[in-house]
């Protein structure tokens, strides 16, 4: 999940994982940018680099939750893949690790990414993958092609040798079937542009483009008529100032016509508005992927809100 | 052009508390007047005093720095400065509604500013800066080496802060030319928002670390086998190294690392002065955010951390505002009345008026808890804020309103 920032993506992401979860599936939801991002949005204390169990989804689901932290992601490699347990200590100790996770290009992206896949391919003893699916709170939009694109990452610095192997392996799970990169917007201009160009970027680094997640959508209060004359101008304000009166909002030395001003210039205002979030919405049409909308919460993103989302996703099909 | 450490407090002495500019009015239609607003944000005193020399936006994506520093880059030219905005984000309408095709690693005069000051914008290009140093640096046989490197090649265009190095690299070099009276930079939207101040550190403690010195070890040592002049402990490491990353990856670095050495006294230095630079008196940081919970959250967290830097706050700039025009007719009051209406099955588009009225004083209500929970927790700290306009900026009329929105 990859949305542009302030659109609501580890929202989105935690309700998709709920959502996926839903009658009695096994669910991850990792978190990659350090931000503990996630632990906010189910309100629990951050969460430690371990996978644990952190909701439960409806029908009997579960959903389970990591943070990764590359530097912790990058000794569990040394260890598994080279047994090193001591080796990965010393190597913190020179700067190793923190140069690996911080300095050298793309070694980070291929170890967070390396961690998420391998949960992803992991199987219990009866040999059955032990997450249904794995959700990933990925970076923004702007940098999501190059953080997937794993293997043209490290090419400066690893064209052959084990981290290239492994950066092929990771290559081969994001760019399977059975990922969707989906993306997070607003009806605004600027994250449906980003949303259009990072579906292009994706698909020119031939990656699997899922669908769009338009979220905070409003809900439609007034007819169009209405709509379309506030949008040139020509919104009645008599005929509200009568309904203010028949209403009883008619107190103050103020009286019903200036508060039906007032509201007139409120209708004007949310018609111009909702015209930009049309254009928006037929923008985003063009990219021919799968759209799906989720109501703005009127009390935010809190737990009970998760739920609702999750629940509409279910019910358009997204999961 | 010096800083002036003497003259520290001018930046304290803009700030204006005003009492009578609806904030507290707006409040009290919540209902919860009684707490005491925080200082209004004197946006036009910041940008004027002509000791003002930097001023950075910073915060989490999404959040408007980009169009912030642009809308300030033009009220400070149409006050009289010359000005000049560094942007990181690449965005295409910014640069549009400048009315430049497309910004570069050159400022770019800015035409249609009204007024005595002069506008120049651009964007940075990572790459093209770190050549410029490596060139400026090095003889050219060894730039040549360096700029071929595979290793520099991955590292000057991917480098998880090579792009916040940078930025602040640029800055410093507009900063030291003095061609500028103002120079309004916005920061990379990296993984997180603090990067940029701790991507010079970072690169130090890796060039000062003992990493670099045993991959400088063959190098030093004329070529001969890789590790030999180090201890046993060592040896394991160095075996370690090799395995992970692979021979070719090394040999590549070593090469780099040895052609860079010449350079890297000078790299630090710089990044040093950079970073001293920021906590003089002449800039002036401004924490950007929306009326959001994540976006205040992140901006308390880096209001805590400049101040551990101490690097000069001026104040927190909180964009998209939303306001009702009709303040005195509660949501409560205004759904009740829908209601009422509704279940008369009268006046039908009046109760979907008040509806939306309500949802809006809502949203407003949201929006002032959030400034709340920031503004207990950092009551000094001065608040510009801007109205959520109905439409996107794409012009510099928009970038004007923007700005007279930010100093109102």
């Amino acid at each position: 999940m990859t949305g542009k920032g302030g659109t609501g993506k580890t929202t989105v992401a935690a309700a998709l994982a709920l959502a996926l979860a839903a009658g009695g599936r096994k669910v991850l939801l990792v978190e990659v940018e350090g931000r503990q991002g996630i632990a906010q949005v189910f309100d629990t204390p951050p969460l430690p680099y371990e996978e644990r169990k952190i909701a439960v989804a409806p029908d009997g689901g579960d959903v389970y939750a990591l943070a990764i932290d590359p530097e912790e992601a990058m000794l569990e490699y040394v260890e598994m893949f080279y047994g090193m347990k001591r080796a990965g200590k010393a190597l913190n100790k020179i700067g190793l690790v923190d140069f690996a996770t911080t300095i050298a290009p793309g070694l980070r992206d291929v170890l967070v990414t390396g961690k998420t896949s391998e949960a992803v391919r992991r199987r219990d003893k009866s040999g059955r993958r032990v997450y249904d699916t794995v959700v990933m709170d990925a970076p923004p939009t702007g940098r999501i092609t190059r953080f997937l694109n794993v293997t043209s990452e490290v090419a400066g610095l690893a064209r052959i040798g084990p981290v290239k192997n492994h950066a092929d392996l990771v290559r081969g799970v994001v760019a399977s079937p059975e990922t969707a990169v989906h993306f997070v917007t607003l009806l605004e201009e600027m994250p449906v542009q980003e949303t259009l160009d990072g579906i292009q970027s994706l698909h020119e680094a031939k990656l699997p483009v899922g669908g769009i997640f338009i979220n905070m959508v409003r809900p439609e209060l007034l007819p169009e008529a209405a709509l379309d004359a506030a949008a040139d101008g020509g919104f009645d304000a008599a005929d509200l100032t009568l309904g203010l009166k028949a209403a009883g909002l008619t107190d103050g030395a103020a009286g019903s016509s200036s508060i039906a001003e007032a509201l007139a210039a409120e209708v004007v205002e949310h018609a111009q508005r909702t015209a930009l979030e049309r254009r928006e919405r037929q923008t985003l049409a063009e990219a021919t992927v799968p759209r799906y909308e989720l109501p703005l919460l009127p009390e935010g993103a809190d737990l009970a809100g998760l739920y609702e989302l999750a629940e509409t996703m279910c019910s358009q099909g997204a999961a | 052009m010096k800083p002036h450490p003497e003259e520290a407090p001018h930046l304290a002495a803009g700030f204006a508390v005003s009492e009578s500019d609806g904030h507290g009015a707006f409040a009290g239609h919540l209902g919860d007047g009684a707490r005491r607003a925080s200082p209004v944000l004197d946006m036009d005193a910041v940008l004027d005093d002509p000791h003002t020399r930097i001023v950075v936006c910073c915060g989490s994506g999404g959040v408007g720095k980009t169009t912030t520093a642009a809308a300030l880059g033009l009220r400070a030219a149409e006050r009289g400065r010359r000005v000049v905005v560094l942007t990181v984000d690449p965005a295409r309408r910014l640069a549009q509604s400048m009315g430049l095709t497309e910004l570069d690693n050159t400022p770019r005069l800015v035409a249609g500013v009204q007024g005595p000051g002069e506008l120049h914008a651009m964007m940075l290009d990572m790459k093209r800066t770190f050549d410029e140093i490596i060139e400026a640096h090095a003889d050219p046989e060894r730039a040549r080496q360096i700029l071929t490197n595979p290793f520099y090649e991955s590292l000057s265009s991917s480098f998880s802060g090579t792009q916040e190095y940078m930025a602040m690299e640029k800055l410093g070099q507009l900063r030291r030319s003095d061609e500028w009276d103002l120079i309004i930079v916005d920061t990379p939207p990296s993984r997180s928002a603090l990067d940029f101040l701790d991507a010079p550190e970072r690169l130090g403690r890796f060039l000062d670390g003992r990493l670099i010195r045993i991959l400088m070890a063959p190098a030093k040592a004329g070529g001969r086998s890789a590790f030999k002049l180090l201890n046993a402990g060592f040896s394991l490491v160095a075996g370690a190294i090799t395995k992970i990353l692979g021979a070719q990856f090394l040999k590549d670095i070593q090469t780099f690392v040895g052609a860079l050495d010449a350079v890297f006294g000078g790299f630090r230095q710089r990044a040093e002065q950079t970073y001293r630079l920021l906590q003089a008196p002449g800039t002036a940081f401004l924490v950007v955010a929306a009326p959001e919970r994540d976006a205040m959250r992140e901006a308390s967290y880096f209001v805590e951390r400049l101040a551990e830097e101490s690097m000069p706050l001026a104040g927190l700039v909180v964009n998209r505002v939303h306001r009702s025009p009709a303040p005195a007719l509660s949501a409560a009051r205004s759904a009740a009345a829908a209601e009422d209406l509704e279940s008369r099955g009268e006046h039908e588009l009046t109760a979907a008026v008040l509806r939306l009225h309500a949802g809006r004083m809502q949203l407003a209500a949201r929006e002032h808890r959030e400034q709340e929970h920031f503004a207990s927790a950092h009551p000094t700290v001065p608040i510009a804020e801007v109205l959520a306009m109905p439409e996107d900026v794409h012009d510099l009329a928009g970038l004007r309103q923007i700005g007279e929105l930010l100093a109102s």
